[in-house]
C-alpha cells in the first residue's frame, strides 16, 4: 500500500469518531448550545457500546447503547444549561469530568472483556475504484453509516421544517416565541441528539477502531470535534472534511515512522493540532458572521439574562 | 448572576462527590478499626527493624488492577503475598497518582497499622521517601525507580531485568517471521524501552541474520487509537510479527490476530486474545520477590538487607521477576530448546544479550567487546542497534 493511500485510509478510519461527534456538536451549536462535554459523551458511548456488545455478543446493540449513553450524558448538560440557565462552558467541562469519572469507575471490569467488533467490509465494485476504493470503500459498517449521516444532517438542518426551528432557536429565539413555538424542547432535542451522535463516535472508537475499552480512551478527540465544528462553520459537509483532515494528520505519524523516516515524532504528534489551529486562523475571521447569534451570548462577559 | 452561582455550586458539589469517591476507593480494603500496631513495637527484641512484626502490608498502584499489564501484575503479586502470609492483612489502593495523593494514601495505611508499604509505580518514589523519613519504623519499598542519594535505613527500590526475557522472545520471533520484518510499538524512548527493542532485535538476529525491527512510537503509555493506527502502518510495511511496550496491551494483540499476523506479548499473558498468532512473550511474576521482601521486613532484618538498596535482579542471580510467557503454536520444539540453551547462556557470568561488540544503527560500536556489567546495561541503551528501522525522537 503506498503512503498516500495509507494516510488517507487511516484518515477516514481515524476521523470517523471525530466526524460523528462533530455532526452532533453541529446540531447542538445550531440550536445555540456549545457542549464541551462532547468528550464525555464519546467516553460514555465508547464504554456503553463495548460493555453491551461484550455482554450480548451483538455489536449493533452496543452501538445503540453507545448512542443512548452519549445522549444521557448530554441530557445532563441540557438540563443544567437550558433548564437551569447555567454557564454553558463551565457546565460542559463539569459534564466532561462527570463522564470521565463515571466511565473510569464502571469501565474497570470491561478492560479485559472481549466484545465482538466491526471489521472492514469491502463494497463490491466501488472498492475496485483506484485510490478512492481503498480509502472510502474498504472500511467498516460504522464508517459507511457516517457517510449517510453527513447528507442527512445537512438536509435536516438546511432543508427540513425542524431545521428552520433549530436554526431559529440558535439565531434568535425571540422569533420562535413570537410565532408560538417553545424554544426549550427544540434545544433539548438538539443537545441530546448531539450527545447521541458523540456516543456513536465513541462506539466506533471502542468497537471498530481500537477494539478495546480503556479509561480516557478518547484522549481529547471530543475537544477536537468541537474545534472542527467551529472552523467548519457548523456545516455538516465541511465538518466531514475537517474530521478527515484531522484523522489523516493523526495517521501521518505512524505511516512515516514505519518507513523509518527521521522526522521528529514529537513534532509529528503536534501536526494534527497545528493543522487545526492554522485552518482556524485562516478561516476564522471570514466565518465570524456564521456564528449563530444566540451562541454569541455564551461568550459575553456581562450577565445579561 | 443566578446562573453563575448555580454553575459554581454544581462544580463544587461534583468536585466534593468526586473527592469523596476517590477517598473511598483508595482505601477500599483498609479497615477503619484502630489497631494496636503502634504499641506492639517490641523494643530491644531481635525483630525491631523497620516493618518488624507488622500485621498489615500496603500496596499502591498507579492504575486499575486489571489493565492486562503492569498494574495487574503488581496486584497479582500482592495477592500471592496474601496467600503466603494468611495472617497478614493486605491493604491495596488503585489509581493512586504520583503526587502528594500517594503520600496521603500511605499515611492512611500506616495509621491503619501497616508497617510495610510497596509503592509500585515509578513516580511514587518521592512520596515514598517522604513517608519513609517520617516513619522510621515502617519499611517503604518502591518498584522500578532509583534512589540517587543515600538509601534510608527503612527504604529501597527493586526491579527485574526486563530485556532478558524480551531477548528470548526475540529468538522465537526471528524464527517465526516469514517476511523478516518485525514491528515494535513503544510509548517513549526511555532506556528501559530502548533496551527492550534492542534485545528483541538482537535475539531475532541471532537466529535470522536478515531480520529487521520497525519501530513506531505513540508518545503515550495507553492511547489505544494510536496503537491501532501504528499496528496498521506496520502491517502495511510487511511486518508479520508485532510486539509492544505499552501499559495497555489488548488493542495491538487483537489487531494482530485480526490481520492474521503474529504477536509477541509484554507485561502479561494475553495469549487468549490471539490463539492463532501468539508467539511468545514476557510477563511479571512478582509474588516471590514481594513475599521475600515481606519476610525480610517482618523478621526485623530489613536494614542492611539487599532490599535496603537499589536492588536489581536478573537471570544471573536467579529470581528475575520478569519471566517468559508461554509459547504459541508455531514455536517448534527445536526453537524452544534453542531458547532454553540461550537462557542458560545469558544466565551465566559470561553471557548477556548485549555481549559485545554490538554495532549501532550508524555502524558505530554501541557495546564494546565483552560482557557489560548487567546492573548498568539498561542505562547504556541510548541508541538503537543495527537492524532497527526508525529513529529515536529527539526531545
Amino acid at each position: 500500500m503506498n503512503m498516500l493511500t495509507e494516510v488517507l485510509t487511516g484518515g477516514v478510519r481515524g476521523g470517523t469518531s471525530i466526524l460523528y461527534a462533530s455532526l452532533g456538536e453541529t446540531v447542538s451549536e445550531r440550536a445555540g448550545v456549545v457542549n464541551l462535554g462532547t468528550e464525555g459523551s464519546m467516553l460514555a458511548g465508547a464504554l456503553a457500546g463495548y460493555a453491551v456488545a461484550a455482554e450480548t455478543g451483538q455489536p449493533w446493540l452496543g452501538v445503540a447503547a453507545g448512542a443512548v449513553a452519549g445522549g444521557l450524558l448530554a441530557a445532563v448538560h441540557a438540563y443544567l444549561v437550558i433548564g437551569r440557565g447555567a454557564n454553558q462552558l463551565a457546565t460542559g467541562l463539569v459534564v466532561l469530568f462527570l463522564g470521565l469519572g463515571l466511565t473510569s469507575l464502571f469501565g474497570v471490569s470491561y478492560v479485559q472483556a472481549l466484545a465482538p467488533s466491526f471489521r472492514p467490509v469491502e463494497i463490491p465494485g466501488l472498492h475496485a475504484v483506484p485510490l478512492l476504493g481503498d480509502v472510502l470503500f474498504g472500511q467498516d459498517a460504522l464508517v459507511y453509516l457516517s457517510y449517510v449521516l453527513v447528507p442527512v444532517s445537512w438536509w435536516v438542518i438546511f432543508r427540513s421544517r425542524w431545521g428552520v426551528l433549530l436554526r431559529a432557536a440558535g439565531e434568535r429565539s425571540e422569533v420562535l416565541v413570537t410565532h408560538g413555538h417553545r424554544v426549550a424542547p427544540i434545544q433539548y432535542t438538539a443537545v441530546i441528539v448531539g450527545g447521541m451522535l458523540a456516543g456513536l463516535g465513541g462506539a466506533h472508537l471502542s468497537l471498530a477502531y481500537a477494539k478495546a475499552w480503556f479509561e480516557n480512551m478518547a484522549v481529547g478527540r471530543g475537544f477536537v470535534a468541537v474545534a472542527v465544528v467551529m472552523f467548519a462553520a457548523r456545516h455538516p459537509v465541511k465538518v466531514a472534511g475537517g474530521a478527515y483532515l484531522f484523522g489523516a494528520a493523526l495517521a501521518l505519524s505512524p505511516a512515516l515512522q514505519a518507513r523509518g523516516y527521521a522526522i521528529n515524532q514529537f513534532a509529528l504528534d503536534a501536526v494534527p493540532y497545528v493543522v487545526t489551529l492554522v485552518v482556524l486562523i485562516v478561516l476564522g475571521r471570514r466565518r465570524a458572521s456564521d456564528v449563530p447569534e444566540g451562541l454569541n451570548k455564551v461568550f459575553e462577559t456581562t450577565p445579561g439574562r | 448572576m443566578r446562573s453563575r452561582w448555580l454553575s459554581l455550586a454544581a462544580i463544587t458539589s461534583l468536585a466534593l462527590v468526586a473527592a469523596a469517591c476517590g477517598d473511598d476507593s483508595k482505601s477500599s480494603s483498609a479497615s477503619s478499626a484502630t489497631t494496636s500496631g503502634g504499641s506492639t513495637v517490641a523494643t530491644g527484641a531481635p525483630g525491631s527493624g523497620p516493618g518488624a512484626g507488622s500485621k498489615k502490608v500496603g500496596f499502591l498502584f498507579v492504575g486499575p488492577k486489571d489493565d492486562y499489564g503492569y498494574n495487574q501484575a503488581a496486584y497479582q503479586g500482592s495477592q500471592e503475598v496474601k496467600k503466603k502470609f494468611p495472617n497478614l492483612e493486605i491493604l491495596t489502593a488503585e489509581n493512586v497518582p504520583e503526587d502528594d495523593n500517594a503520600t496521603r494514601v500511605m499515611e492512611k495505611m500506616i495509621a491503619d497499622g501497616a508497617k510495610i508499604i510497596f509503592a509500585t509505580s515509578y513516580g511514587h518514589l518521592d512520596p515514598a521517601l517522604k513517608v519513609a523519613a517520617a516513619h522510621p519504623d515502617v519499611a517503604v519499598v518502591q518498584q522500578g525507580n532509583f534512589i540517587k542519594d543515600k538509601v534510608p535505613a527503612n527504604s529501597g527500590t527493586y526491579f527485574g531485568t526486563v530485556y532478558e526475557p524480551v531477548y528470548l522472545a526475540g529468538i522465537a520471533a526471528g524464527k517465526a517471521t516469514k517476511s523478516n520484518k518485525l514491528g515494535y510499538v513503544y510509548a517513549f524512548p526511555i532506556p528501559q524501552t530502548i533496551a527492550n527493542i534492542n534485545a528483541f532485535q538482537l535475539g531475532a538476529a541471532s537466529v535470522n541474520p536478515n531480520v529487521q525491527t520497525f519501530v513506531v512510537n505513540t508518545s503515550n503509555w495507553c492511547d489505544v487509537a494510536k496503537q491501532a493506527e501504528a499496528a496498521k502502518s506496520l502491517f502495511a510495511q510487511g511486518v508479520d510479527v508485532i510486539t509492544q511496550h505499552q501499559d495497555c496491551t489488548a488493542t495491538i494483540t487483537k489487531a494482530a490476530e485480526e490481520a492474521g499476523k503474529m504477536v509477541v506479548g509484554y507485561h502479561a499473558d494475553a495469549s487468549s486474545l490471539a490463539p492463532k498468532g501468539w508467539v511468545a512473550g514476557s510477563e511479571w511474576s512478582w509474588g516471590e520477590m514481594y513475599s521475600d521482601i515481606v519476610a525480610t521486613a517482618l523478621s526485623g532484618k530489613f536494614t542492611g538487607s539487599k532490599y535496603n538498596a537499589n536492588y536489581r535482579v536478573g537471570y544471573q542471580d536467579g529470581g528475575n521477576p520478569f519471566v517468559q510467557s508461554k509459547f504459541g503454536p508455531m514455536v517448534d520444539d527445536a526453537t524452544k530448546k534453542l531458547i532454553e540453551e540461550q537462557k542458560k547462556v545469558i544466565s551465566s557470568k559470561d553471557g548477556s544479550p548485549f555481549k559485545g561488540p554490538i554495532m549501532g544503527q550508524d555502524g558505530k560500536e554501541l557495546f564494546p567487546a565483552g560482557v557489560p556489567d548487567y546492573l548498568t546495561t539498561e542505562a547504556k541503551n541510548t541508541a538503537f542497534v543495527k537492524g532497527v528501522v526508525g529513529q529515536i525522537p529527539k526531545g
